[in-house]
């Protein structure tokens, strides 16, 4: 019981402390106090998750009564089981490289302490979000992560388009997070339980099939927003603005996730309703490949690595859709790995060259920063589906449930992998082979990024270059650990993984192999060879251009939806209200109580007398009628 | 005994306070408001025991016409009880710190008018309702009137008026209903009228009536438009008085009066009242979106909130009825809290023009922590007061009609939008001109923001203990009203 307070209330003592002290802390006690309480909730993590491992069983606790009454009974409760175990690892694990990484990456900034209360505040919500035994628990987790990706993309609250980035990050997300609570209430009307395990006692005798349906369709709406999937992805690519360990933490490897997550968690829902997991399938291989031919037109460092992360969010949700809830979760933690990895290097390139961000301006930097770029590169391998690296593993798993069930999606999915390798690879070769392409000054100023920032990076290549251990393929005979740990809460698949046969499964692994080389290989020609540089901006023309501006989706979200609201509210407030109802009412009104004589003595501002009066005569009034009506 | 205390007090401590000159008027009215507020937290403990006892009264007044000045409080009436003994000392420790011109007279005022309030949350005869009713309109008018904010007084006076007439109006209507219900049942205490045997269409009537006198004050489309004037004119503490307070009397009017008084009427009408209250809350959403001045912004943003309150009533079940209960508190403590932030801003700056404010934030770190939190609470982010009643009124509604439920939950969107909006242009962004000098709270305006602050976070954490005592409260009210 302790450890389970301890766990959850410790990064929110970090916040309180850094939050309340502020800048009375100096900065170093404030990245420590920041650092150690993640360090405590990692390690009290480790204790459960290795507990779980083995073979002891999950915890759920009753803190108290939430919401009760009459037939409503919400607890506030918290479940640690495999699923949640697992994310635990995850969201403190990185959560603790990314403090450290952040006491460096920070250090000048004035707004520090600010930042790492911040940060505390978001692990604090992550962590209920995973916790939750159920619905509305795991809800306020959600928003508050949204609240923190708020106020963290606006860090910078000087600059009004950061700003804008923030806002739009939390209205998108409450976009979604209406159909989350659409999706609560569907499932609180017909079950009267929000609890996953009352739930899922609720269905296990079969349900009504339209309700379950309507249910995860709209949960799943929820799901676009916080995991920024078509239609609501647009937020993610401008949540850049933030700092970039913030990119990294909740705009890569946690907050995004969690989409994946709740449906993990409500697989056994899900699972009830194969046209919406059909619909999962669909938006998810549609936006990896949408995302990615943008990602391979981005000139910014994290712009690329923003599409990059929408694209491979989107074929873990092609995973859910398949019903491959375990393969979706094996790919959120290796992308959390490789794309921690990847953020975290792209800030310590951005630090050396001094806020610069836009490739083009960059080059050759391998000289300056040995080790961020050979742990980039490392992760570059890992997300292009390199053998033997984590991504490999995981994405080989994802596609070969695509082959089984769909061969449309399955070349969709592999063309967007194949984009995947090059876009990142143009990264690789643009940023650092050839020689600097900025200024002077610039080049002056490179540099190694100090320990704090390194260090972290090692570690996050590591895990990226091994993490495939966890998940391996029937081929190697081995077992594939991740579905056997996951397997009380997400039951196998029937058809069992690599259903298909040896064979067919090292084809599957052998063209994705031949694709991640092909594409990196054409990327080297391009870049390395032929030193091909991205066009400046204005210079691009048909296509090209299109997808440079990313399909002039925002374009068109502004034109179809924010303006028209903004002509609304203005015509509303000018015609609507001021002139038509307010003109009905107040005309109405005073056609039936005043006469023209009564109007001039309140012009005389006499009017207070004249009211007192009135109120008095209409209770004479009202006494003297009740006693004629005796 | 307890419940007439409860109720003179503020009537006393209004004579007292007028007596006790200019200088000393905000200090005596501040003691007086927190003891009522300390007497009505032992009624708290008796209700939360279910201990009736000292909370009803009741006294023949006139024989004929058969009125009695009879008066109870259970759990539904002690919470807006509470509220207000809660927030009226927050109102008035919100003033410290300013001049104001004869000042005796309006915190005087301001504690007649919680005399009133009471009245009309804890009166259980009609025509003392109606009285108590009428009675809190004249303070707060003559508040609005002579410490009106805007510079133009011509434009106060008409502001004003047409609330004056706007309710007065509505008002009538319910005296109506009064008086004809009078005519059938020879009383208008509580119980004869609960025990009325009417027929369908004399229902319809009845309700009609009540509805228009309560949706003027909520109030609920298209009887609104007074509101955003009154808000934006009057002085922020009679604005606090208004919103924060006094619109609950139409609220607590649906409830107390017109569900049960008058339930096949209202079983008839429902859908058109959900409709009207959920017009409101996408009406008010968008219209608060290019406000161009702050208090007038938070008027509409008040407006769709309290369109989502009646919503979840007239959904007429029990996790409707248990939001709104929520969300009266939760509305009452946030809407406060904004339109002081929207104070404190004026103060110092002298505007409230959103296009004129900005940068606030770096210079006033503790304000815009402050007012960040009330921001999110208004939005009904989860852990705050406001997520527990938009959670259970949309429910409601959803029970009601899940197309409807999702038009009032664009409420969730739309509130994001224009109150990050405000926030963004009055307090992010570079420092302008207006904030060249913002000292930041003052010991008394940071104690405001921690007691609502505090507010916020409790109720939002652990709303059980209000959801107990409000529960047998409504269920009576839900068992005369559906049968």
């Amino acid at each position: 019981m302790l450890t389970i307070y301890l766990l959850i209330l410790l990064p929110l003592a970090g916040f309180l402390i850094n939050g309340l002290l502020g800048t009375k802390l100096s900065k170093g006690l404030s990245g420590i106090i920041g650092s150690a309480t993640i360090l405590g909730s990692f390690i009290i993590s480790c204790m459960y998750f290795f507990g779980l491992v083995g073979g002891a069983a999950p915890t759920e606790v009753k803190v108290f009564d939430w919401i009760s009454f009459g037939n409503i009974h919400i607890n506030f409760g918290i479940l640690i089981d495999q699923l949640s175990a697992l994310w635990l690892m995850v969201v403190t694990g990185i959560g603790f490289l990314i403090h450290i990484y952040s006491t460096g990456y920070m250090h000048d900034d004035e707004g520090f302490q600010r930042f790492f209360a911040y940060l505390n505040l978001f692990i604090f919500f992550m962590l209920l979000l995973v916790l939750g035994n159920n619905f509305v628990v795991m809800f306020i987790g959600w928003e508050g992560v949204g609240l923190c990706s708020y106020l963290l993309i606006g860090f910078w609250y000087k600059n009004q388009d950061y700003n804008n980035a923030a806002k739009k990050a939390f209205v998108m997300n409450r976009i979604g997070d209406l159909g989350f609570l659409i999706g609560m209430f569907i499932l609180l009307y017909n079950f009267h339980t929000l609890d996953f395990n009352g739930l899922k006692a609720a269905v296990a005798g079969g349900a009504d099939h339209h309700i379950i349906f309507w249910a995860t369709l709209f949960l799943f709406i929820g799901a676009t927003g916080k995991s920024a999937q078509i239609p609501l992805y647009t937020w993610l690519p401008d949540a850049m603005a933030g700092p970039t360990p913030v990119s990294a933490l909740i705009h890569a490897a946690t907050m995004v996730t969690a989409g994946i997550f709740m449906i993990c968690r409500a697989n056994f829902l899900f699972t009830l309703a194969p046209e919406t997991l059909h619909i999962i399938a669909i938006v998810g291989a549609a936006t990896a490949l949408f995302a990615a031919t943008i990602g391979v037109m981005q000139n910014d460092i994290k712009k690329v690595l923003a599409y990059s992360t929408v694209s491979q969010l989107g074929l873990m949700f092609m995973a859910l859709g398949f019903g491959a809830y375990t393969s979706g979760a094996f790919h959120v933690v290796t992308h959390a790995f490789f794309k921690a990895c990847l953020f975290l290097g792209s800030g310590s390139v951005i630090h050396a060259m001094g806020g610069e961000q836009d490739i083009r301006r960059m080059g050759g930097l391998r000289k300056w920063m040995p080790i961020t770029f050979g742990t980039f590169l490392l992760a570059s391998l890992a997300i292009s589906g390199v053998p033997p690296l984590s991504g490999f593993f995981s994405k080989d798993e994802i596609l070969a449930h695509a082959f089984e069930h769909n061969k449309v999606l399955w070349v969709v999915a592999s063309v967007a992998s194949l984009l995947t390798a090059y876009y990142m690879f143009r990264l690789v070769f643009l940023t650092f082979f050839g020689s600097f392409r900025g200024t002077h000054d610039q080049e002056h100023h490179l540099h190694e990024s100090p320990m704090s920032i390194t260090l972290p990076l090692v570690v996050l290549s590591v895990l990226a270059v091994v993490g495939g251990v966890i998940g391996l393929p029937p081929v190697t005979h081995m077992t594939h650990w991740l579905s056997h740990f996951l397997a009380p809460v997400i039951p196998a698949v029937t058809e069992g993984e690599g259903a298909e046969g040896t064979s067919m499964e090292l084809m599957l692994m052998g063209i994705a192999t031949v694709l991640a080389f092909a594409a990196i290989a054409w990327a080297y020609a391009r870049f390395v060879g032929k030193r091909t540089l991205p066009a400046e901006d204005g210079q691009l023309t048909g296509l090209g251009s299109v997808v440079y501006n990313k399909y002039y989706v925002d374009e068109l979200y502004n034109l179809a939806i924010v303006k028209p609201l903004l002509a609304a509210s203005e015509w509303g407030y000018t015609v609507l209200d001021k002139i038509v109802v307010d003109g009905v009412v107040v005309w109405s009104g005073k056609l039936s109580l005043m006469t023209g004589k009564q109007l001039r003595q309140i012009q005389s501002g006499n009017i207070g007398f004249y009211l007192l009066a009135m109120v008095l005569g209409i209770v004479g009034i009202f006494i003297y009628v009740l006693t004629y009506l005796q | 005994m307890l419940l007439l205390v409860i109720l003179f007090l503020p009537l006393v401590a209004a004579l007292a306070v007028y007596l006790s000159g200019n200088k000393l008027a905000s200090k005596v009215a501040l003691i007086a408001s927190v003891a009522e507020f300390a007497i009505s937290l032992v009624a708290l403990q008796h209700v939360a025991h279910s201990n009736f006892e000292g909370l009803s009264y009741s006294h023949s007044w006139i024989a004929n016409p058969n009125i009695s000045f009879s008066l109870a409080c259970d759990g539904l009436s002690l919470l807006l009880v509470l509220l207000s003994t809660f927030l009226v000392p927050v109102i008035i420790l919100s003033s410290f710190g300013t001049e104001l011109a004869n000042a005796r007279a309006l915190y005087a005022l301001i504690l007649l008018m919680q005399f009133a309030m009471i009245g009309v949350f804890i009166a259980t005869d009609g025509l003392l309702f109606y009285i108590f009713w009428e009675l809190a309109l004249i303070p707060i008018y003559f508040i609005a009137l002579l410490w009106g904010q805007g510079k133009d007084k011509a434009f106060i006076q008409t502001a004003t008026f047409k609330f004056f007439v706007y309710t007065l109006i509505g008002s009538l209507f319910m005296l109506v209903a009064f008086i004809f219900l009078y005519s059938k049942a020879g009383s208008l205490s509580l119980e004869s009228l609960y025990a009325l045997n009417l027929s369908q269409t004399e229902q319809i009537f009845v309700a009609l009536g009540f509805f228009f006198a309560f949706a003027v004050k909520i109030p609920v489309f298209p009887f609104h438009t007074w509101q955003a004037d009154t808000y934006t004119e009057a002085p922020t503490m009679g604005t606090m008085l208004l919103s924060g307070i006094m619109l609950k009397m139409g609220l607590y009017g649906l409830l107390r009066w017109l569900l049960p008084v008058a339930p096949q009427g209202v079983v008839t009408l429902t859908p058109y009242f959900i409709v009207l209250s959920v017009i409101g809350v996408v009406y008010g959403s968008i219209l608060a979106i290019q406000q161009k001045n702050v208090k007038r912004l938070l008027a509409y943003s008040s407006f769709a909130h309290v369109g989502l309150i009646a919503a979840g009533i007239f959904s007429l079940t029990n996790e409707g009825l248990q939001g709104a209960v929520v969300q009266m508190l939760a509305h009452g403590v946030n809407v406060v809290g904004a339109f002081f932030a929207g104070e404190v801003i004026l103060r110092r700056t002298g505007t409230l023009e959103i296009s004129s404010l900005g940068g606030i934030r770096n210079i006033a770190p503790r304000f815009a922590t402050a007012f960040i939190i009330i921001v999110l609470a208004s939005v009904a982010l989860p852990t705050t007061n406001a997520f527990i009643g938009e959670f259970l009124l949309l429910f409601g509604v959803f029970e009601y009609n899940t197309w409807l439920s999702i038009a009032a939950g664009l409420t969730i969107i739309l509130g994001a939008v224009y109150m990050l909006k405000m926030y963004q242009y009055v307090m992010l962004g570079e420092k302008r001109a207006t904030a060249s000098a913002f000292p930041d709270l003052t010991a008394s305006e940071f104690a405001v923001f921690a007691i609502l602050i505090a507010a916020i976070f409790v109720c939002g954490v652990y709303p059980k203990p209000i959801m107990e005592i409000a529960q047998p409260a409504l269920a009576e009210i839900l068992k005369h009203t559906l049968g």
